[in-house]
């Protein structure tokens, strides 16, 4: 053993690894003396038993209220980071002025009745769960923001090859065409859907009297562009305004209406006053809102989704259930209310009245 | 006679973290009882739960990071109670999913998973959760040794990448919110490897000298 080495210590002296352990892990406080320790004996016993319940009651009431703080700060920031999902109260019925509906003549449009499976969708979901990007991109968005909306005056300009092309005060359109009630389904490209009672005019009522010209093979329809008006043109998201497309003969079929109320009332700006287009038998995003624009045109025209995604949003856009978005099943759908899903049916329950109009076309190509 | 028990002064803080962080499930839950979550509500209470376990991970793998750059350590004890809430809501995320969403409908579990393979990566971040989520006490960062553990639970980040690209993939259109969480954890693992490659070059540096 060398000069310089450590003095040996017995191994009687060394600390027991559980106590090193316990006390590495639970050391003991830098401030308090221990008041037990340094006089054994009765009254010193009481002194500590003194503190230690007193101490012991002081830290738990600390802990609570740290525990109880610190709860009430995570909670409420992880609150606050993620979206606040409040609900916008429906408007009322009462707030939309009634429309005249039509004393049922005889329409000239065959139009197909629901079953019993396909109850409406309440005014409150159909006027608060909406697509319409232009007020922003939740589906709360349209019912919040879209008061900025100024639906008078409003003018629609029929344009194009026709005849007659002509600018179309809103006021006056709405008294050109007598209006009829139609119970839609409505089934969005995002596999929801809604039973909508709209009320409207056949778009071909409307086409008929520009008197298109042999070459209008195509219906283009643009929506309002307007940021002031609508926020969401402030962003990019979308190239605006949005635009969206017909073939003449689907334009022409008595179940293709422009819409200008719901439940026997004015349109809601969310859902595209003052008026709109409705093909039940496409997906949603082909319903375009707010239309200022109606052109017949030789050429298909651009639509806004298909710009967006070619691959994933075609120009037809039928319902379709055995063709699938690239990024999900279009096989079934979520009926709006309803807890389980349901088949979607094909061209959304309308192919006996219009599978015709594809005859021959690949379904799959001109999705 | 040890005197007096001192008790952990954080003994507040899994509490803290774990009552705040149920509230929000809990407030979903009771909105969604009582027909509070809108039209679609079982839509809305997926993409919240998804919301929430992706928020927490990244809190989750912060903390780390907040230790390489500042120096900070207080937000270690917070780590593994973040990372089990984000297990937490990660599993319920699934549950409504596969319960709420596909009631009645299992048979179109595997047709959906294969058209939308974002359901399969994010399955995928599910289950490499698992084995972190079973090994987060310390008892077993004892029984594995740090080595060991470190290395599987360095398995996180696959699991944020796996969790954003699932984010992204479902998106519509609009990928903002996504991309926002995204360079989050771009940062968050960029101060990771930096700090990883500096220790690197110093220790070569020490065994030159």
């Amino acid at each position: 053993m060398g000069k310089d080495d450590p003095p040996r210590i017995p191994s009687s002296e060394i600390t027991k690894e559980e106590a090193y352990r316990a006390r590495k892990d639970n050391p003991p406080p830098e401030e308090a003396v221990d008041p037990g320790t340094s006089n054994a004996g009765p009254a010193s016993e009481d002194i500590r038993r003194y503190f230690e319940e007193r101490q012991s009651r002081r830290s738990f009431v600390k802990q609570l209220a740290m525990a109880t703080a610190g709860a009430a700060a995570f909670g409420g920031g992880l609150l606050a980071i993620t979206k606040s999902r409040g609900l916008t109260p429906a408007p009322e019925a009462s707030a939309l002025a009634p429309l005249e509906i039509a004393s049922a003549g005889p329409s000239a449009s065959p139009v197909p009745v629901l079953g019993p499976s396909d109850p409406q969708t309440p005014l409150g979901s159909v006027t608060t769960y909406n697509n319409f990007y232009e007020f922003g991109l939740s589906k709360s968005d349209p019912a919040e923001h879209a008061g900025s909306l100024k639906t008078r005056p409003w003018t629609v300009s029929i344009e194009g090859e026709c005849h007659k092309p002509k600018v179309f005060d809103i006021e006056e359109l709405l008294k050109a065409f007598p209006l009829e009630e139609r119970v839609y389904r409505m089934r969005c490209v995002e596999a929801w859907s809604m039973v909508i009672p709209w009320l409207g005019f056949p778009l071909k009522a409307l086409l008929d009297k520009v008197e298109p010209t042999s070459r209008a093979k195509y219906v283009a329809f643009t929506t309002l562009l307007d940021p002031k008006q609508m926020p969401g043109q402030e962003t990019g998201v979308l190239d605006w305004p949005y635009v969206e497309g017909l073939r003449i003969d689907e334009a022409m079929h008595p179940l293709a209406i422009l819409a200008v109320g719901l439940y026997g009332r004015t349109l809601p700006n969310q859902n595209g006053a003052p008026i709109r287009l409705v093909v039940p038998w496409k997906y949603g995003f082909k319903g375009i809102k707010s239309i200022v624009k109606i052109a017949l045109v030789e050429e298909q025209p651009k639509t806004t989704w298909n710009g967006a995604a070619s691959r994933e949003y075609g120009f037809f856009a039928n319902v379709n259930p055995y063709v699938d978005h690239p990024r999900w099943s279009q096989a079934t759908e979520r009926r709006i209310g309803d807890l389980q899903r349901r088949p979607t049916l094909m061209f959304n329950g309308y192919a006996e009245q219009v599978a015709s109009l594809y005859s021959g076309m690949n379904l799959e190509t001109f999705f | 006679m040890s005197g007096v028990k001192r008790s952990d002064p954080y003994a507040w803080l899994p509490w803290a973290l774990w009552v705040g962080g149920l509230l929000p499930g809990a407030i979903l839950l009771y909105r969604g009882l009582t027909g509070d979550l809108g039209a679609n509500p079982i839509a809305e209470g997926l993409n919240a739960c998804g919301e929430l376990a992706i928020k927490l991970l990244l809190m989750c793998l912060a903390c780390t990071p907040l230790r390489i750059v500042f120096g900070w350590t207080k937000q270690m004890r917070a780590r593994k109670h973040l990372g089990l809430l984000a297990f937490t809501y990660a599993l319920a995320h699934f549950t409504v999913y596969l319960g709420l969403d596909r009631l009645g409908d299992f048979a179109s579990v595997p047709a959906d998973v294969a058209e939308r393979p974002f359901i399969l990566v994010g399955f995928l971040a599910l289950c490499l959760l698992i084995p972190l989520a079973v090994t987060s006490s310390v008892k077993m960062v004892k029984r594995l040794g740090a080595r060991r553990w470190n290395r599987l639970h360095s398995l996180v980040y696959v699991i944020g990448i796996l969790a954003i690209t699932h984010f992204v993939l479902r998106a519509k259109k609009d990928v903002t919110e996504a991309s926002i969480h995204g360079a989050i954890l771009a940062v968050l693992l960029g101060v990771r490897i930096f700090d990883k490659v500096r220790r690197a070059a110093r220790t070569a540096q020490l065994q030159r000298s």
